[in-house]
């Protein structure tokens, strides 16, 4: 059932305001995508009736904010097919939840000669964890290097993880857009008696995303990137990992019990969720799952295929030699993203003419400068497709970029 | 609402399509510094040659970069090169108050705008005035600017 595009269009408020003049087209939803009204209304609707603090009144606002933050937190572990929602805490974002298993797991776990193993086309939010942890614990880093089509290059798989503690990789990358082999990688990883986790940022938004069918024993996603509000992500473990991790933030919430000289830790999850939680946050979360869901994760991942062919094809066509269109060429091997290159103008300038047409283009490193420096890049340009974008807005690209041709290099 | 032509000026264009002094400096003697924009990813590089009188011999302008970025970057050599140091930093002032620029204490308070000298004349430079109607592309502008400014804090230090 493919999606039925000029009806999501219209369940997203934003994209009936003009920019410049021009009708919007969003082309930076890998960044953060726009919100449903349904998502709007659900936070809304939670403060005009049900807000208290959870977890703690006996009062019936109390009671029913609890339940409807829990019941966020069970929709959470259904979405990615987790056995319970004792495994699923919410945290502020992806680059929190990678840094709460640095933070917990890493500095409980490793030390001077232990090995980490990473790929090249990582965001800095799966990098930088692991960098401080090298600075400060003197632990290796190895990386899976990458094709010249932006593919992992698995030919030295096996040296490269023999000996790691933790194989951490993106799902999907946000520049590339290339899907990694997460099942392999996670079998590559337990073979060599590693943990696996999954940086799930441009996956869980995108794909039907089951950490049973991947075995993996970490993985994070966020909320804004997936129709949910900004504040609030997720990170996924096994329980029994969990169990065994030290809590990482002190404070309310995360306690079972405090005195003047020590204090006893809750149960999971609750362990790793300290102070007031994003409460409102959680619900936007919850009816931002219920809406991708009603559309179908199978039929958005099929949208987006089709979106991303139809732009490389149109790219491509339209203006050869002068575009240099990163990642794999193969569609059903990318998510929804194109990075490019165009005639050696520099990604902000073509993002700021494409401005003055009302579409929104990112432009930058994409946090991702390994990355940049491996395709020999500063930065590229970056257009990043979700369920309200459609053969339209690709169209709306392509002839922007002949304006920006025109500005900068006239005939 | 600001229009392009406000941000990239016929100038500026000239200065993005052919940069002045674009190249390298032996280093040592000549000093050189990097700048990067940690938000976009540009990079500048900076060679100055100061003679022992205090003046700019050579400059030269290397690195990646947007048309802002580089175009400001090109001006500036151009700008700079055969001034004297003062001269260089009176020019250094002018132009980030052209840009702008609170700067940011460390207490938190916000320092007056940085003053200019009124006699100091920016000449072309005051094509970029426009780019403060983009409060992101000012950091484009700015880059090569502060690179001088510690190359010269550097030869000062030195």
């Amino acid at each position: 059932m493919a999606l039925n595009v000029d009806a999501v269009k219209k369940d997203f408020p934003i994209l009936e305001r003009e920019v410049n003049g021009h009708r919007l087209v969003f082309l930076d939803s890998a960044a953060s995508s726009q919100k449903p009204q349904v998502v709007i209304e659900a936070m809304a609707r939670y403060y005009e009736t049900t807000h208290a603090n959870v977890h703690r009144g006996v009062y019936t606002l109390a009671e029913e904010a609890t339940a409807r933050f829990e019941a966020a937190r069970d929709r959470a572990a259904r979405l990615i097919n987790a056995p319970s929602s004792r495994g699923v805490i919410f945290t502020k974002n992806v680059t929190e939840s990678i840094n709460l298993v640095a933070y917990s797991w890493g500095r409980a776990n490793l030390s001077a000669g232990d090995a980490i193993l990473l790929t090249e086309l990582e965001h800095h939010a799966n990098l930088v964890p692991w960098l401080m942890l090298k600075e400060e614990r003197g632990i290796e880093l190895r990386y899976i290097p990458i094709t010249d089509d932006g593919l992992l290059d698995l030919t030295d798989l096996d040296r490269l993880v023999h000996g790691v503690r933790l194989v951490a990789v993106a799902g999907v990358s946000n520049v590339l857009g290339t899907i990694t082999p997460v099942r392999q990688l996670a079998d590559a990883a337990h073979a060599a008696g590693a943990l696996f986790l999954v940086d799930a940022a441009q996956m869980v938004p995108h794909m039907t995303t089951d950490v049973a069918a991947i075995d993996c024993d970490f993985l994070g996603f966020t909320g804004h990137k997936m129709c949910g509000p900004t504040g609030i992500g997720v990170l996924w473990a096994r329980e029994e990992l969990l169990e065994s991790m030290p809590a990482f933030l002190g404070g309310g919430e995360m306690i079972r019990d405090v005195r003047l000289d020590g204090w006893t830790p809750n149960e999971i999850p609750w362990k790793f969720e300290a102070g007031t939680p994003p409460i409102a946050e959680a619900i936007g979360l919850h009816a931002a799952i219920d809406y991708l869901d009603g559309l179908g994760f199978d039929a958005i991942r099929e949208h987006e295929r089709l979106l991303v062919a139809y732009a490389l094809k149109t790219l491509g066509d339209r203006y050869g030699d002068d575009i240099v269109l990163y990642g794999p060429r193969d569609p059903a091997a990318r998510g929804g993203v194109v990075s490019f290159s165009f005639k050696d103008i520099h990604p902000h300038d073509i993002a700021q003419v494409l401005d003055e047409k009302g579409v929104a283009l990112r432009a930058g490193h994409h946090c991702a400068k390994p990355l940049m420096r491996r395709l020999g890049v500063g930065a590229t340009a970056r257009a990043s497709f979700y369920v309200y974008n459609d053969e339209a807005d690709v169209d709306a690209l392509a002839d922007g970029l002949a304006a920006v041709s025109d500005f900068f290099l006239p005939a | 609402m600001p229009g392009l032509e406000d941000l990239y000026r016929e100038i500026i264009l000239d200065h993005y399509r052919n940069p002045r002094n674009r190249g390298e400096l032996e280093s040592p003697p000549a000093r050189r510094v990097e700048g990067f924009n940690p938000l976009c990813g540009d990079e500048v590089v900076v060679y100055l040659d100061l003679d022992g009188g205090g003046l700019v011999n050579d400059i030269k302008i290397s690195g990646q970069g947007c048309s802002i970025s580089q175009s400001s970057a090109s001006m500036m050599s151009a700008a700079v090169k055969g001034k004297s140091v003062d001269e260089a930093r009176k020019l250094i002032q002018a132009f980030k108050a052209m840009m702008s620029i609170h700067e940011l204490r460390l207490d938190g308070s916000e320092d007056e705008p940085v003053a200019a000298d009124p006699a100091v004349k920016l000449g072309d430079l005051e094509a970029l005035q426009g780019v403060v109607k983009f409060p992101v592309r000012i950091k484009c502008a700015t880059l090569s600017w502060n690179t001088l400014a510690q190359a010269l804090d550097e030869a000062a230090d030195a």
